[in-house]
């Protein structure tokens, strides 16, 4: 066969030595005739010192401070570049052995003779003033600008989190982490690292054998810039978080406060904390160990990762499912004699009247009344089975947050626990479980698990009949910010908003109600508090008090849960404590000095026996 | 048997020594590049060097089997080829692993591959074997088929998304040149980089006036003044109806309109042009529509379909952006260690900048930095010399096959080395934008020294049983 393009071959001959000739060409001029890349001829060296850019600042809600940043230094070598020079002097300003400097160096030289790696890190401003006026006797030494967080007042630690190191690994997976830098590793610092750190640019400066610099390579075109890190403004309440860490000291457990209006964090307290400026700098390491090894984990977010039991807090959702499920009324009456009894079970209650209507069982947190309650919900007729009603009380709570996790913006957050029909099934076989199998979820004991952000995260929704937005502590990023998508939609549950009224009126009959009132010790006199009481059983020691609330009843601004761990019955320790934090916030000052003392002075013994 | 016996005689041993030379000398400034006094031992399989040096002998032994096999096995065997790969690279959008952003990766235990590496070969294969089928060439029968071969691994690997592959594949177009794709397909082609290249430097809407300028002039020179000015008074009048319309009626852009006018022009010119039966304004008509469409296409895809990071790097190298954060350091970094080596290089193991890690991606991308740092210029040629030397030796082999298939195969061969030469080195000096491929035999890496290794090596087979072919 004739090959009729035969001669395009010599076209494609040409295209290589085009391809070769613009490559040497280029080559040519960058090489040899362009000199901005090249370095003098007394063996000058580049180096890359890293600008690294300040994090960007934390505000409260109101716009103050909490968290900003200090200047600190990295001593840094480069092995190769080092010649003989006055250790003594050197090992003098820097406060370090002889031994010391030794093993220094070798750990720098043993990481890489031409690469820079830190000989000292975060060292004082005052070393570094000294330092800085000698370094000239001391080649291939050089000093890097840091910063390091500081704290306006010794609060949020948990919220706060704090910086540490990259590892290994991270720096494997991330290009934008080198060997020594800092990343947020708990808290906003973590879940804002991005927004936070900023962007590091890289000044390239020729240097000359006498560790000097000599001025910047090609006039700085190879530089980058370091963009400093966006400023956050937070949701927190800095008085009413400071406030509410001094009311917990001495017990152990957690507050949680959200504006109902916005699902906006007010205060996050979990206690035992710790001061924030413990993990920052070179005390960190030790600090933290010391913390680790705390009996007491001060490092243990609880507010986020504590599950427990609700208690006869949760009565009000079986209530609110109740009422809208249409299988009980706010009229119904149930009657207790001291107690539930169906066949051999037996949920115990305490010495009240009977029979009480919805609003009187909730003041007076009946037992049996829920109990009678949750059984209608699952015997509903209108479902085939009880496991079907299962499904349907579950999906309820599912719209209310709970069994999942709520997204808030920090990590580690606890999903908590809300039994799936599938749970029982394994139990006690598919569908060999009745109502009374169950019957402990009525009072919010046995299997369910939940923290207290999804504790507060209800308390919301109850303030704002029926819907919520995903709790938050950041309200927005960077002067002109806006709060992230996810926060600002509405998550609205299946309980429609006129069935909450007489739920509500109950939690207000608890707190200022006469008759059985279970929580009086939360009452205000200028605002009406709705609240309700709980104990989650706890089969190690003592219950844990639990309280949820809000106020004011009309228009909410604050809606709050607290856990006091071993301190059992919820209206004697979280009550009070709870009704503090919202006197607080709604006026601003305490009137009751009586009840702050009161609960100053209450030390809570961990692990307490019952 | 006889083949076997015979094949040492017959393989062209010029490229052997060529590929062993790049091998070693890839694998010099492999270890240049991870070099560290603290690791001694060159057989240190926890640094790079070590590893390649596994990677070295097992393409050795790769070569050797590619060499033994029956040279029938790549022809009958092409299209199974072919389709075994197009599965692995839908495999690999399922159960891959991704690395940088990109689904291409199969991990098997401790190693990683990458199938779009070995792609290539099972395109070459097939697409030698389908222009072999062909006694008509240069068709467009012939053409629309072949090119369906090349586009069906692009647009997976488009879906990983792995740019850098994405572009090599383009060498595949060598081929069909040298088959008889009509000239004027490559004539669109450039015209249609060259168009993209002045949307993005000028604007959409400056361009698409030039091309009317264009397009008014080309009549003038061949239809004369009279039609010329007939034709503009039309687009101008039909330009400002539409301008009047849309911009006060609707609030349409200015791009949206010109496309509306020159439509709406076109109306009344074929009107106009049918009845005079003019061949000739028609078709400067309908290339002023195309590339009006297209202008607007390029500038839709740029925006909106190519991601943030590729658009920063086209712009860079088109020197668009000033780019002070950092996108183009990379770029930078390569520069200022290759431009650092000077004439006669730093010497071996004395560089400075590729020591430091503050080139990225040292020992596999960017590994002629290490050779323009430490060999200078003089090293620099020499690598580009050897490539030249090779590119040229391919064609030289390809042009003496009997058969279309081989030689489509050899130009298949050649033509991949090409791009990788030419856009590998090209980008670590600023010419081409930094696209993430490695520079063949040099670059660290399995996948891609198997790669070009089963691929160099098969052709070497197919050229050794030459003889055997019938014309």
């Amino acid at each position: 066969m004739k090959d009729r393009f035969a001669n395009r071959r010599y076209f494609i001959m040409a295209l290589v030595f085009l391809a070769a000739a613009v490559l040497l060409v280029r080559l040519f001029y960058i090489q040899i005739i362009d000199r901005t890349y090249r370095t003098s001829a007394e063996n000058n060296v580049l180096r890359h010192i890293t600008q690294y850019p300040a994090r960007g600042l934390v505000y409260d809600r109101k716009g103050e401070l909490i968290v900003y940043n200090q200047a600190a230094y990295d001593l840094l070598v480069i092995p190769i570049q080092t010649s003989t020079f006055d250790t003594t002097r050197f090992n003098e300003i820097l406060g370090i052995t002889m031994d010391d400097f030794r093993s220094r160096m070798k750990a720098a030289v043993s990481y890489s003779r031409r690469a820079p790696s830190v000989f000292m890190k975060m060292i004082s401003s005052e070393t570094y003033g000294v330092l800085q006026e000698e370094l000239y006797r001391f080649p291939g030494f050089y000093v890097q600008a840091r910063t390091l967080r500081k704290y306006t007042r010794p609060v949020a630690a948990h919220l706060l989190g704090y910086v540490g190191e990259v590892d290994d690994k991270l720096i494997a997976r991330d290009k934008y982490y080198r060997a020594g830098d800092y990343i947020g590793t708990s808290g906003i610092e973590k879940s804002y690292e991005e927004q936070l750190r900023g962007r590091k640019g890289v000044n390239i400066f020729l240097v000359d054998v006498h560790n000097n610099i000599k001025g910047s390579y090609a006039d700085g075109r190879y530089d980058t810039i370091a963009m400093p890190g966006k400023n956050l403004y937070s949701t927190i309440d800095l008085n009413l978080q400071e406030y509410g860490e001094k009311l917990m000291r001495n017990k152990t457990g957690s507050i949680v406060a959200i504006e109902p209006s916005t699902g906006e964090i007010l205060a996050l307290v979990s206690s035992p904390s710790y001061d924030p400026s413990l993990l920052v700098g070179r005390v960190r390491s030790e600090n933290f160990s010391k913390l680790q090894a705390d009996t007491l984990k001060p490092l243990f977010d609880r507010a986020l990762m504590a599950s427990y039991p609700p208690g006869s807090t949760f009565k009000i959702m079986n209530g609110l499912i109740g009422l809208q499920e249409g299988v009980i009324r706010p009229s119904s009456l149930f009657s207790c004699s001291n107690g539930y009894h169906a066949g051999s079970i037996t949920v115990r209650c305490h010495s009240h009247r009977s029979p009480l209507n919805l609003v009187e069982a909730v003041t007076m947190s009946c037992n049996a009344w829920f109990c009678n309650a949750f059984r209608s919900i699952l015997e509903n007729k209108n479902y085939p089975s009880v496991q079907e009603a299962f499904d349907h009380w579950r999906n309820y709570l599912i719209t209310f947050g709970f069994g999942n996790k709520l997204g808030i913006d920090l990590p580690n957050e606890l999903s908590g626990f809300i039994p799936a029909r599938s749970y029982y099934d394994r139990y006690y076989g598919k569908d060999r479980w009745k109502a009374l199998t169950v019957i402990s979820l009525a009072i919010g004991q046995g299997e369910i698990g939940a923290t207290p952000l999804q504790m507060a995260n209800m308390a919301v929704t109850i303030a704002n009949r029926g819907f919520f937005y995903i709790p938050h502590v950041i309200k927005k990023i960077g002067e002109d910010g806006e709060p992230a998508p996810l926060y600002t939609r509405k998550y609205i549950t299946g309980i429609a908003p006129e069935n909450f009224e007489p739920v509500i009126q109950g939690m207000e009959g608890a707190v200022n109600g006469g008759e059985g009132a279970t929580a009086r010790g939360a009452r205000l006199d200028s605002i009406i508090i709705c609240g309700k009481t709980g104990t989650a059983q706890n089969p190690h020691g003592k219950d844990h008090s639990i309280f949820v609330a809000f106020a004011p009843k009309d228009n909410p601004q604050i809606a709050i849960a607290v856990y006091v761990e071993n301190a059992g019955f919820g209206s004697t320790f979280a009550a009070p404590i709870a009704s503090l934090m919202i006197e607080k916030y709604l006026t601003g000052n305490i009137k009751r000095k009586y009840l702050e003392d009161y609960v100053f002075n209450m030390v809570i013994k961990p692990d307490a026996r019952k | 048997m006889q083949g076997n016996r015979n094949i040492l005689n017959r393989i062209d041993w010029v490229t052997v020594i060529l590929w062993v030379v790049m091998m070693i000398m890839g694998w010099l400034n492999i270890y240049a590049a991870v070099y560290n006094e603290q690791h001694t031992s060159i057989f240190d399989l926890s640094q790079r060097y070590g590893k390649q040096l596994i990677w070295i002998f097992a393409a050795v032994v790769l070569a050797v089997f590619v060499l033994v096999t029956d040279n029938k096995l790549y022809y009958f065997f092409a299209w199974f080829i072919y389709g075994f790969f197009i599965f692995l690279l839908v495999l690999v959008l399922v159960v891959g692993k991704e690395i940088n952003g990109a689904k291409a990766w199969f991990e098997i235990g401790p190693f990683s591959i990458q199938p779009s590496e070995f792609a290539k070969f099972a395109t070459g294969l097939a697409l030698a074997s389908f222009l072999n089928s062909r006694t008509q060439s240069g068709g467009l029968g012939v053409m629309i088929p072949s090119v369906a071969i090349i586009m069906a691994p692009v647009l997976l690997i488009a879906v990983q998304p792995d740019m850098g592959s994405v572009v090599t594949y383009f060498a595949f177009f060598v081929v069909l040149f040298r088959e008889g794709l009509s000239i004027y397909f490559f004539i669109s082609a450039i015209l249609a980089i060259a168009l993209f290249l002045l949307v993005l430097l000028f604007g959409n809407v400056p361009v698409a006036l030039g091309l009317i300028g264009v397009a008014f002039i080309v009549l003038l020179v061949l239809s004369g003044y009279s039609l010329a000015l007939k034709a503009l008074g039309i687009l101008a009048a039909a330009g400002a109806g539409s301008y009047a319309a849309g911009h006060y009626l609707a609030g349409l852009g200015t791009g949206i309109i010109i496309i509306i006018a020159v439509l709406v022009a076109g109306v009344v010119y074929a009107w106009y042009v049918y009845r005079r039966r003019l061949a000739l304004p028609a078709i400067v008509y309908a290339f002023l529509l195309g590339g009006i469409l297209y202008l607007f296409t390029v500038d839709y895809v740029f925006h909106k379909v190519l991601q943030p990071h590729q658009q920063t790097r086209i712009s860079i190298t088109l020197g668009m952006e000033a780019d002070p954060y950092g996108e183009g350091y990379n770029l930078n970094q390569s520069l200022i260690s290759i431009g650092s080596g000077g004439f006669a290089g730093k010497g071996y193991l004395n560089g400075t900048q590729t020591k430091f890690k503050f080139v990225p991606e040292q020992s596999t991308d960017f590994i002629f930095c290490t050779v323009g740092e430490e060999w200078g210029f003089i090293g620099s040629s020499v690598v580009i010399g050897l490539y030249v030397w090779l590119l040229l030796r391919l064609i030289m082999l390809a042009e003496r096959q009997r058969t279309t298939f081989v030689r489509a195969y050899g130009y298949s061969v050649f033509a991949l080395f090409l791009v990788h030469f030419f856009v590998n080195i090209g980008m670590t000096i600023g010419v081409m934008p930094v696209i993430g491929i490695p520079l063949p035999f040099f670059s660290y890496g399995g996948s891609s020294l198997w790669g070009f290794t089963i691929l160099l090596f098969v052709f070497l087979r197919l050229d050794a049983a030459r003889s055997e072919y019938l014309g």
